[in-house]
């Protein structure tokens, strides 16, 4: 029997005009290992939602077809009866913690489902121990670092002992080496459990370090191609719906390869370099030369920073760094090693122990600790990494607008800076919508148009790519990059080697003492001291 | 089986207790201008209340009053238990009427605001000027004149900022309902 | 930096090893007696006995010194309003009027008043220690079980767990968001004058409170898909079961109160009155 079957299913959402899926028929047998991939706002998460059960039981809306899990039909079985059989690891990891501490949050089900305490107490710590967070266990969930934290979500489904496990983007808030860690342990649990495992994901590249039986490709709410990840690599399907290929595949296209006669196009440690090598080498003699380098004049210096959330665990201790007028800067580290921390010492929203930070507004020097954030922020954008810190507004339009409005422009300009970058983000569509009917990755589309539309001198993006697809993220980083020709200095804090091989002239690497590495994209991604443990 | 999970209070009701009950307490702590009275603070927390009790019904706008109020007493190492007791009165009273407002079917329009602001200003005035000093005296003997000022003075600046901040907040919310069927991409 | 309800310390006294139930109704029972008993001598009793148990509960003077200061602003100030509203409410409780200062004009002072009004001050210092004790010893997770086990629905019980938890997170969403604000074009530090400040505050509470209802959202959804409410009844993974010294505490709160309750008989009535 299937594990899970989709049959002609609709789904509307009560607040929507139109339905956001349409049409869906799947089957996953049980044991199964499949990947979801599809762009931003496709209906991934809706998809989701059904097979656990949130749709239709705490979700409104209008399903039709059927769903079923086993031979159980989602709309008759209770949602208490389907969470035993499918576990959910929800795509925003902040907001399914629920326990005061890691232990208490991994027994919540058991809790619920009334085990007796010492089995409960065994059970947590067997879980913890496997998953690797036994020491964290009494510390409150919001101090784990993002891996910790995935692993705490993990542990508490894993505990149910259900057949189905769901993963909602695992790897959006993770950098490289933990989220294939993560990868990893997933197929670990897989190989060892035999359960049915559904990752969404629109990292492929990173999802593909694992074997996956089946690719599910989305887009607008449909199920456009249901593969093998070698066929999925071979065809262009990726592309088509706005999708990055795995950087492997993309040189391999690039230097003329023909796919179809690569053999293990899905495992690149299976490729058989040796044969591929004399073509690889001979694209990579004609790629062009980086431009060189311009002399460039300070616009920002930070000397000798020191900072800590407390006293025992300084993060930085001694920071020096300059960013340049023009810089398109590319800030990269592992989680929790303090990037977050040191653009909220910039704009203000941290007071830094000791050290200074000093503006070069025109010949003149400013000490930013003579600034209020606000003062700061006319000079200085900042894109939070977690969106939802930073809406204020239930309109999108209110929203993107409120930095404007706020500073005095007339209506007529507002709603023209407004619209214009509203359609740069691709979000011009919903304008009229209220923020909580977005998906997470246009959610945070949301926020960087808000600071954008303010065209400050200095702009910082904190993981600006996280959970965007590829086309999106393409058309942002397009604009970026105009902007930062135009003479706008950026720097953004990224774990996406893409992106910063791509966009960045200038890469740091942050390190636990502070600046490991200042150089070229390239020249970092050469180095294996600094870029092994980043990739 | 699943009767099971329609008993007592539902799922929503318990995080939005919690929710609201951290909400409150906060602005009690930090959200309260002192009148010059002893002991009565033009106090933002009332006007939460009131929107949290409209929208999560009586059960919900007692207990979120009465644990916010009690919590952030504790602090402070007295419990002052009857206004305790009253904040919690007044949350339920307010909450009685949810489904006469309806704020979650949204607008909310002159007359749900007239009636609304008619209720809270009732409700407010019950409670501190005759509820609270009424227990005061007879709980903790302490003197009529003086309770009953601290409570006509409680009891307006209550209604003030219920009147103020619950009904700014109930027009936002109804307005920020989306209407079923309403959103298309343009 | 976010401000912590329960300053919870984890040591290893006596009492931070009573189950967080035996301590709540040990609080309750005395803070209820003591709020209806006037009489001196078991009030100031009780205050004694329970400042000895805040020293065995190892508090240290910096962990409370705010608190304490706040306490006594706030006393001193409400006897004093007692005063000026009813300076003879003494000699209307107590039946007597032993004249220290004036004679005839509105403020005079008498030994009555000045006993009632000890009485008072003991009145609002007599729970502040066990106040002290209960938030520092008791762990809010063992808390919220020790809830349900004396009698108040799990539901309940949880959502106290919940306020709790969320104090310190709504407190720093508070924060963000007021910080996010500030980028976008407030001016909210000491920059701005009172009343944009005031305008500013009002301006966040308003995202806050929505903020709010969508996590109350997500947090009931990531609840339900863990099957909270299943059942009637649930297990806590930080329960903590009866000791003898939860048992003997109860015993010893059961005879102050019902001490308490003799003592009424024996003054006729809630008051001792030394005067007569
Ligand atoms: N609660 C909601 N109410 C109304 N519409 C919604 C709601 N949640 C999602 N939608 C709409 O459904 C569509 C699909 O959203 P979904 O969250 O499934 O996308 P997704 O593929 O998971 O995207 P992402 O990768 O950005 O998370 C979006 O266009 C969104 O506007
Ligand atoms: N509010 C806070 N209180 C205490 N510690 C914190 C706080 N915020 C962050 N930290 C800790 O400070 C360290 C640096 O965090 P930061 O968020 O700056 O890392 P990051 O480099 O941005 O990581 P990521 O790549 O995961 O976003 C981490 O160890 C984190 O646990
Ligand atoms: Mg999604
Ligand atoms: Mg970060």
């Amino acid at each position: 029997m299937p594990a899970i079957t989709f049959d002609h299913v609709n789904f509307q959402y009560e607040s929507q005009a139109e339905p956001t899926l349409h049409d869906i028929n799947l089957t996953i047998h049980a044991g199964e290992k499949v990947l979801i991939a599809g762009p931003s706002g496709s209906g991934k998460s809706t998809l989701g939602n059904l097979i656990n059960g949130s749709i239709p039981h705490s979700i409104k809306g209008h399903v039709t077809g059927t769903v079923r899990i086993g031979d159980q039909d989602t709309q008759d079985a209770s949602l208490f009866d389907l969470s035993l059989l499918v576990g959910t690891v929800l795509q925003d990891p902040d907001s399914q913690f629920i326990g005061l501490t890691t232990a208490e949050d991994i027994a919540f089900g058991l809790e619920n489902d009334r085990v007796a305490r010492p089995e409960m107490h065994q059970r947590v710590e067997e879980w913890a121990t496997r998953l690797g967070i036994a020491a964290q266990l009494h510390q409150s969930p919001q101090e784990l670092s993002g891996g910790q934290k995935q692993r705490d979500a993990m542990a508490g489904v894993l505990i149910d002992d259900g057949d189905i496990l769901l993963f909602d983007e695992p790897l959006a808030a993770l950098d490289p080496a933990s989220g294939r860690k993560s990868i990893a342990l997933i197929d670990k649990l897989h190989q060892q459990l035999h359960n049915t495992v559904i990752i969404i994901e629109h990292q492929i590249e990173d999802v593909l370090t694992r074997p996956v039986d089946r690719v599910i490709l989305m887009a607008d709410g449909r199920i456009i191609g249901d593969l093998t990840p070698a066929e999925l690599l071979r065809s262009n399907r990726l592309q088509q719906i706005g999708l990055r290929e795995p950087l492997y595949v993309e040189a391999l296209r690039y230097a003329g390869c023909d796919l179809n006669q690569v053999d293990h196009i899905e495992d690149i440690t299976a490729l058989d370099t040796q044969a591929l090598a004399p073509t690889l080498q001979h694209w990579q003699d004609g790629a062009a030369a980086t431009p060189p380098t311009v002399a460039r004049t300070p616009l920002l210096d930070v000397t000798d920073l020191h900072f800590g959330y407390n006293r025992h665990t300084p993060i930085f201790d001694g920071l020096n760094l300059t960013i340049n007028r023009g810089d398109m800067l590319a800030l990269v580290g592992r989680n929790g090693v303090g990037k977050s921390t040191l653009s909220q010492i910039i704009t203000g929203f941290l007071n830094p122990a000791a050290g200074h930070l000093t503006y070069h507004d025109g010949d003149q020097k400013v000490d930013l600790a003579t600034l209020s954030v606000k003062e700061r922020a006319d000079k200085i954008g900042y894109i939070m990494q977690d969106p939802n810190q930073m809406i204020s507004q239930v309109m999108i339009r209110d929203e993107v607008g409120l930095g404007l409005r706020l500073r005095g422009l007339d209506d007529d300009t507002i709603t023209k800076r407004v619209d214009d970058t509203l359609k740069i983000c691709g979000l011009y569509p919903f304008r009229n919508w209220p923020i909580n009917a977005l998906s997470f990755g246009q959610r945070k589309r949301v926020t960087i148009a808000s600071i954008l539309v303010l065209q400050p001198e200095l702009l910082i993006l904190d993981e600006p790519t996280a959970g965007q697809d590829w086309r999106h993220y393409t058309d942002m980083m397009t604009f970026l990059e105009q902007l930062n020709q135009q003479g706008i200095t950026m720097m953004f804090i990224t774990h996406d080697m893409h992106l910063m091989l791509e966009y960045a002239n200038r890469t740091v690497v942050l390190g636990d003492q502070g600046v490991m590495l200042d150089a070229r994209p390239s020249t970092v991604l050469a180095n294996p001291e600094v870029s092994v443990p980043l990739l | 089986m699943q009767k099971q999970s329609h008993r007592g209070l539902s799922i929503r009701t318990v995080v939005a207790i919690g929710i609201g009950a951290a909400i409150v307490f906060l602005l009690k702590r930090f959200g309260s201008v002192p009148t010059g009275v002893p002991n009565t603070n033009i106090d933002t927390s009332y006007g939460f209340l009131a929107f949290f009790a409209s929208l999560f019904g009586p059960i919900a706008g007692f207990i979120i009053g009465f644990l916010g109020h009690m919590l952030n007493d504790l602090t402070y190492g007295t419990p002052w238990w009857t206004w305790v007791f009253t904040t919690g009165i007044f949350g339920g009273v307010i909450g009685l009427f949810w489904k006469r407002f309806d704020v979650e079917g949204g607008n909310f329009g002159v007359k749900k605001i007239v009636s609304f602001n008619v209720l809270q200003v009732i409700t407010n005035l019950v409670a501190w000027v005759l509820l609270a000093p009424t227990l005061d005296i007879l709980v903790y003997s302490e003197p009529a004149n003086k309770v009953y000022l601290q409570g006509i003075v409680s009891g307006i600046s209550n209604a003030i900022s219920t009147g103020v901040i619950g009904t700014i907040l109930l027009v936002i919310y109804a307005a920020s309902r989306t209407k079923r069927g309403s959103l298309k991409r343009e | 930096m976010s401000f912590q309800l329960f300053g919870f310390d984890d040591q290893d006294t006596w009492l931070h090893h009573l189950s967080g139930a035996t301590k709540l109704l040990a609080f309750l029972g005395l803070s209820i007696i003591a709020m209806i008993s006037y009489d001196a001598r078991f009030l100031a009793a009780i205050t004694i006995m329970s400042l000895i148990l805040f020293k065995q509960a190892h508090i240290t003077w910096r962990q409370i010194r705010l608190v304490t200061k706040f306490i006594l602003f706030f006393s001193i100030l409400n006897l004093l309003a007692v005063y000026v509203f009813s300076p003879e409410y003494g000699v209307h409780l107590y039946g007597t009027r032993h004249l220290i200062l004036g004679s005839t004009g509105y403020f005079t002072l008498t030994q009555e008043q000045l006993f009632y009004e000890l009485n008072l001050t003991l009145k609002y210092i007599v729970t502040v220690p066990l106040a002290l004790i209960f938030l520092m010893t008791t762990n809010p997770s063992e808390f919220a079980s020790s809830l349900n086990k004396v009698g108040l629905s799990y539901k309940v019980s949880y959502s106290v767990a919940l306020a709790l938890r969320y104090i310190p997170d709504v407190q720093s969403e508070y924060h963000q968001i007021s910080l996010a604000q500030q980028a976008r074009g407030y001016e909210l530090s000491r920059k701005a004058n009172l009343w944009q400040r005031l305008q500013g505050a009002g301006k966040i509470l308003i995202p806050l409170v929505f903020a709010s209802l969508d996590r109350i959202d997500t947090v009931s959804r990531a609840m339900e898909l863990r099957r909270f409410g299943r059942y009637r009844k649930r297990t806590w993974y930080m329960g903590r079961d009866f000791h003898a010294s939860d048992w003997l505490t109860l015993l010893a709160t059961v005879l102050i109160i019902i001490l308490g309750i003799a003592l009424f008989k024996v003054n006729d009535g809630r008051f001792w009155n030394p005067f007569r």
